[in-house]
């Protein structure tokens, strides 16, 4: 070491006197902007097709443009109008709205509206399609109001017009309370009226049938994982099939075969009153409910939980078990004390593997789960592709996100990520 | 070197098949439904044009999410989509359906009368054609019920006699308005009371004298299948499935036509279609509705034509050799006592009512 290049006080020097750190980053930086342009078209390509849309359809959670968008002077001539005043809007709004109706008929804009206001005053959808037929027929010199009372009576309700002031921004906090069976009513934000409070419901549902489903794949699957990694190769071989035979079945022939097992005049049932166990009128109800659901995704999910703990336990010397035994170790003490926490890592793999595959279940909890068995993507479902509120689906999705990203990192502090092991 | 001559070959071939054969997409359930429309519409009408290819996409259970999509991303793939009324509905608000004049861009019947005469009062939508009337209807197995073979709607909330599942449909529409309807509200005033919270309770309350004996179905097979393996005593389910139950499969089931709903499934075409394309959909529209065609699928599947001048043509069911005409969900000996079913009010509701009742079936 010289004088040149071990300077106390200041950075160290490279050869021709750049700091080493700035000309060792530059060296690096051809390197990663190489490795970058390598990995590039991937990257593009799950940006475009996996990123981007994720992003664009959780945005619809917060996005309400289109009340802005259709009714711009509506909108505006609606903030000079006080809500609290107890009266409907007067002659200014109605006039505005009848400027905004006559652009939204020609555009056919109107009935879109009255969808997205029906979602959260009913009767708003009729209200926009009848009016929207007869907007021409309108006198523009007599006061509109009174017109619009006459084609119907809604026009005069306050609390809808309170509705479309709240809801005439271009962002809207509506679907998440929605999601989280809240709302923004006339006197702030409120809990839904019991009869509608179900988000909370499915969500805790869906958390607690995942558990409770990764649970019995661990426990059903740890011995077949520890059969699979202890008998000689060709046997396992043989066995591992086994495994795979289901998973590589379609998941609908799969999910049919359990309803022929297990409904009420079904196989097992029919074997249980058989041989007695079971009563004739008191046959098991194992379908079309919460047992339903955790047996057919038991079922569905097992590979998930064996594959990661075989190839763990593939890897774990059955010497050091015996090892333990001949040390004089009992069965279990050498089981528990030796294999098991050798284990843990094909565990924690399997076990978030089930988990998060459950918790974004589908079409299983559908066809099996009946009223108690279905979770929380049986309704964002049937918001995508049926109520076509795709806002409060896309809040939704936001909050199940959320809630998993929080459990992932809940997961990471207690087991460890780095604990994970998939083989 | 052969595959790739292989592939090319057949490369070539689609290419030149595109060419000379212009596709038409259209979108319909699947199954036998499918089938009665390839055997009534699409062969004949590839017959009389066969420079014309249609393809069948089986998505209709989806469409009005796809339909959605689709637009957004400006890139229309359908032409001609079956969908039921109440999605029609829907699509047309949204301006995802284009709209239909019947006049002009239908046939009139045989007679002359013009289209928007002979399908009536069954134009409920102006982007919408309908082809079939269908009802959902109950069903109930001849050797459960013993001497007394129920004979009104109100047998479904009767555990008593009746003792046994039933399945319903998993959704507030029908069922809502059967609850009522044998809870003592009269006929004309369902959807009046159904507009008030109590008159919602009321019918939750009626369906909770059944909720724990019912099972709740989401698939038209569903309770077909339920009623074959003798699981339900009686459920809800469409009438054609009942057909093919009672007439093809020979089950001991039995139909109940009281109270039946009746309910449309039809054609729309997706808004903002090419020119070319957009002939090519109207062309179809023009052959596949006409009044002989319409009475033509009838012997395929029991469901009634939209039309009523089609109503006399229908015959004989193409395989079975049976009359169709008796099992028209439209035929007077049905159609006693039947309940149309109110699509703008459920336009209103829907959204409201649905989340109601599946926070009550939740719980």
């Amino acid at each position: 070491m010289t004088d040149a290049t071990a300077n106390p006080e200041g950075p160290i020097l490279s050869a021709d006197g750049v700091p080493l750190k700035r000309s060792l980053s530059r060296a690096l930086r051809r390197q990663k902007l190489r490795a970058l342009a390598l990995i590039a078209p991937l990257l593009i390509f799950v940006i475009l097709t996996f990123i981007a849309p994720i992003a664009d359809m959780l945005f619809r959670s917060v996005e309400n443009s289109i009340v802005p968008e259709t009714i711009p002077a509506t909108a505006a001539a609606l903030g000079e109008w006080d809500e609290t005043s107890g009266q409907a809007p007067g002659e200014p709004v109605f006039r505005a709205l009848y400027e905004d109706l006559k652009v939204a008929v020609e555009e056919k804009t109107h009935t879109r509206l009255g969808s997205r206001l029906n979602y959260e005053m009913t009767g708003a959808s009729s209200l926009f399609r009848k009016t929207g037929r007869r907007v021409d027929r309108m006198d523009e010199s007599a006061p509109l109001k009174e017109q619009f009372l006459d084609i119907d009576k809604g026009w005069g309700d306050i609390e809808f017009w309170q509705g479309v002031k709240r809801f005439s921004g271009d962002y809207t906090a509506g679907y998440f309370l929605g999601a989280a069976d809240l709302k923004d009513g006339p006197d702030g934000i409120e809990s839904k009226p019991e009869s509608q409070q179900i988000y909370m419901l499915l969500f805790q549902r869906t958390l607690i049938l995942s558990v409770t489903i990764t649970v019995a794949c661990l426990l059903v699957g740890y011995p077949i994982a520890f059969l699979l990694a202890t008998l000689p190769l060709r046997t396992s071989n043989m066995l591992l099939i086994l495994v795979l035979l289901p998973f590589w079945t379609s998941l609908l022939v799969r999910t049919s075969a359990w309803k022929v097992l297990l409904q009420q005049q079904g196989v097992i049932n029919d074997i249980l009153v058989y041989i007695g166990l079971v009563a004739d009128n008191a046959r098991l109800e194992l379908i079309n409910n919460a047992t339903g659901t955790i047996i057919a995704m038991t079922h569905i999910l097992l590979p998930f939980m064996i594959l990661p703990l075989f190839s763990v336990m593939k890897t774990i010397p059955i010497t050091y078990v015996r090892a333990a035994k001949s040390l004089g170790a009992t069965d279990w003490t050498a089981f528990w004390r030796v294999y098991f926490p050798q284990s843990v890592p094909g565990i924690g793999a399997g076990a978030i593997l089930c988990f998060i595959l459950s918790i974004g279940y589908y079409i299983t909890p559908e066809l099996v789960g009946g009223t108690t068995g279905t979770f929380i993507s049986n309704r964002i479902a049937y918001h995508i592709s049926s109520s076509l509120n795709w806002g409060l689906a896309a809040a939704l999705g936001c909050i199940l996100l959320a809630v998993v990203l929080v459990l992932y990192w809940l997961y990471d502090r207690i087991v460890g990520i780095d604990n994970v092991k998939l083989g | 070197m052969k595959l790739e001559y292989a592939l090319g070959a057949g490369l070539a071939l689609a290419m030149a098949g595109a060419a000379s054969a212009r596709d038409l997409t259209i979108v319909s359930w699947g199954g036998a439904y499918s089938a009665s429309q390839q055997n009534a519409y699409h062969a004949p009408y590839m017959a009389a044009n066969p420079d014309v290819n249609i393809i069948n996409d089986e998505s209709s259970n989806e469409a009005v999410a796809k339909l959605r999509a689709m637009n957004e991303a400006g890139n229309i793939t359908w032409d001609v989509v079956d969908v039921v009324a109440s999605d029609a509905i829907r699509l047309c608000d949204e301006g995802l359906a284009m709209e239909i004049d019947p006049d002009t861009m239908l046939a009139p019947a045989p007679d002359g009368t013009p289209a928007s005469e002979d399908f009536g009062e069954l134009l409920i939508s102006e982007c919408y054609i309908p082809q079939i009337v269908y009802s959902t209807t109950v069903g109930y197995r001849t050797d459960m019920v013993g001497d007394t073979p129920p004979t009104d709607i109100c047998a479904i909330f009767d555990l008593e006699t009746y003792p046994g599942k039933r399945s319903l449909e998993k959704r507030p529409i029908n069922n809502m308005e059967w609850a009522l309807l044998c809870d003592g509200v009269a006929k004309a005033d369902v959807y009046d009371v159904l507009e008030t919270q109590e008159g919602q309770n009321q019918a939750f309350a009626k369906l909770d004298t059944i909720k724990d004996e019912t099972i709740w179905w989401s698939a038209g097979a569903d309770t077909p299948q339920l009623l074959a393996d003798g699981e339900v005593v009686m459920g809800s389910t469409y009438n054609g499935r009942l057909f093919a139950l009672i007439e093809e499969q020979k089950q001991p089931v039995a139909m109940l036509w009281d109270a039946q709903v009746f309910d449309l499934d039809g054609w729309i075409i997706p808004a903002g279609l090419p020119e070319d394309r957009l002939k090519a959909a109207l062309d179809y529209i023009y052959f596949a509705t006409d009044t002989q065609r319409l009475a033509d699928q009838a012997a395929y599947i029991s469901y009634g034509p939209a039309r009523k001048s089609s109503a006399p043509l229908v015959g004989k069911h193409a395989e079975l050799g049976i009359d169709m005409a008796p099992h028209m969900p439209t035929d007077p000996a049905n159609a006693t006592n039947t309940f149309l079913y109110n699509y703008e009010w459920w336009a209103d509701y829907r959204d409201d009512i649905d989340a109601k009742f599946q926070t009550w079936l939740a719980k």
